[in-house]
């Protein structure tokens, strides 16, 4: 064997050994990806017959259509019964202006919060082992299993003037219940699941060992988590956010009890429809109602962009 | 000497993975650690690179002791037994990580990396798949970019984990061979764990054969083969001389 001089990178330039070795492999063929192969058409299904098939079909779509759209479309509806510059006007009226500027203010403190604590407890869950993570996963639950009424009621108890802590708040002159402190916390509670739920499963699948590779490499923690682990979670994160939002916007029962309901002050928008509607002025709840409406077509929409992007990059 | 591991133990509550092991890996060297699952030969491995930490015992890379170094300081290579590519890079990328994410006193330029990076694509055979993503290759060729990306720092040692495990046989077989004849090209010096009695005795210099933590024996291949010292090693080595081909 002839001597082979050493690189300083530490690489030889004289390739023909290698080459010479590779050679039987590529005659194997196995240099052609297995993973390349387009996915199968699904095939028919076969088994039932067209009667039962148009039939299920028929059930399934008149049940979607009785109970989700037609509701729907009744919400527009009845927002534009009395044309649309009553409409118009129902939604620049100044409580239904600051109804709607709440609504957005809370969904800009709930989500990058529940944003950043949810990557933070999805990383802690997935890739760590400690004490009390189980009841950690359990506490991220708490919120779904717990009535947004009780998460409500819990903060007026904390926070409220006969509460633990309302002597002491209203000595120094800090409103909590009844004002946006309040609200934000309420909202902030209902929404905790949705990110962490989302990215915990994907964190766990894609394990530790891209972070570790990451680390070999020299990267510091803070490139590995924006190099390696941001990206791959990007799309789970995402989703969680849209899911986090559309429920922080239209959170009902939780901010009801803490709001107070004052208005123009402490209405958020799910409240403005009730109290509109209360007042028997239709057009006008369903006129705010329609935005709500309208967000949660938008978030479908987005969701479903994220869902094809998800398949997309895992099929890639 | 190139890695010195000096009375290295691990625990796992009562359970100890490594047992006060000692070994000298030479500058150069390619040497298996053989054993069966749950020998501690991985836990060792992970020790020397820094991803795990020892309960006692030191760790030495030429010379300077790295027991309390962090793994990123280390400067070893790391092949991991799935590969662990980045899933969102391309291979190029994935090769380029080493070098784009050092500090930038000394990142080389955008050239530099990618002169080197083609480089790296050449020597493991993949000089047209550099804008692939690892998910559109074959187990074999992701083996061999995770080769480069670990190759890529210019490590001070390379240390793989069952670099072959995950394939199927006819593909190990040929890796073999190449990794063989790439570790005599490259001259770094090389550590890699195993199960596999064929492919310790087939590439390394020399094997160290583990057993619930301890080293049974260090020997050549051949001294292997022509006088196992304990009774297990006899036993672990019988399955692959009768599978060995003629």
């Amino acid at each position: 064997m002839e001597s082979k001089t050493l690189h300083p990178a530490g690489l030889t330039a004289d390739m023909t050994t290698i080459e010479l070795m590779a050679e039987p492999l590529r005659a194997g063929g196995w240099l052609v990806s297995e993973a390349y192969a387009p996915p199968a058409r699904r095939p028919r299904t076969r088994g039932a017959p067209p009667l039962v098939r148009r039939l299920l079909i028929a059930s399934a779509v008149a049940y979607f259509a009785l109970v989700v759209l037609t509701p729907l479309v009744a919400v527009f509806y009845e927002a534009f019964r009395k044309g649309a510059e009553f409409y118009l006007a129902s939604l620049s009226e100044p409580d239904a202006l600051a109804a709607v500027r709440l609504t957005l203010i809370l969904a800009l403190i709930a989500v990058p919060l529940n944003l950043v604590f949810g990557v933070a407890a999805a990383w802690a869950i997935a890739k760590f082992e400690f004490r009390g993570k189980s009841l950690l996963v359990s506490l991220i639950d708490l919120p779904f299993a717990v009535s947004p009424v009780i998460a409500g009621l819990i903060y007026v108890l904390m926070f409220g003037l006969q509460g633990w802590l309302g002597p002491w708040l209203s000595a120094h002159g800090i409103k909590v219940i009844f004002a946006l402190p309040g609200l934000a916390l309420a909202t902030i509670f209902v929404t905790v699941p949705f990110v962490a739920r989302e990215l915990i499963p994907l964190m766990e699948s894609q394990g530790k060992d891209e972070e570790e590779a990451a680390l070999v490499l020299g990267a510091s923690g803070w490139q590995t988590f924006r190099r390696v682990t941001l990206p791959n979670i990007k799309w789970g994160l995402v989703y969680g956010a849209i899911l986090c939002n559309a429920r922080a916007m239209g959170e009902f029962g939780a901010v009801s009890v803490v709001s107070g309901h004052i208005r123009g002050e402490t209405n958020t928008m799910p409240l403005q429809v009730e109290i509109l509607y209360n007042e028997y002025n239709f057009v006008a709840a369903f006129a705010v109602a329609s935005l709500l409406a309208l967000l949660a077509l938008v978030t479908l929409v987005v969701k479903t962009i994220v869902e094809a992007r998800t398949h997309e990059v895992s099929a890639r | 000497m190139s890695i010195a591991i000096d009375k290295i133990t691990r625990r796992f509550g009562a359970h100890a993975a490594v047992d006060a092991v000692d070994l000298e890996v030479g500058s150069g060297e390619l040497v298996a650690l053989l054993g069966p699952s749950g020998s501690g030969k991985t836990t060792l491995l992970r020790i020397v690179a820094g991803l795990e930490h020892a309960d006692s015992g030191r760790i030495l890379l030429h010379g300077s002791d790295m027991t309390d170094v962090p793994v990123g300081e280390r400067n070893v290579g790391f092949v991991f037994q799935h590969y662990a590519l980045f899933r969102h890079l391309t291979v190029f990328e994935n090769i380029a990580f080493g070098l784009r994410v050092r500090p930038r006193r000394n990142r080389p330029a955008d050239a530099g990396i990618k002169r080197r990076v083609e480089e790296l694509l050449l020597l493991v055979q993949l000089a047209n798949y550099g804008e692939r993503y690892p998910n559109q290759l074959s187990g074999g060729q992701r083996q061999r970019v995770a080769l480069a990306r670990a190759l890529a720092v210019d490590p001070r040692v390379l240390l793989l984990d069952e670099p072959f495990g995950a394939l199927d046989a006819q593909v190990r077989k040929e890796l073999r061979v190449w990794l063989r004849a790439l570790h005599h090209d490259v001259r770094v010096t090389s550590v890699f764990v195993t199960h596999d009695q064929d492919e310790a005795l087939e590439i390394a210099d020399r094997v160290v054969v583990m057993n619930q933590g301890r080293i049974e024996q260090v020997a050549t291949p051949a001294e292997l083969l022509a006088a196992p010292a304990t009774p297990f090693v006899r036993q672990f080595l019988e399955g692959a001389r009768s599978l060995a081909p003629a």
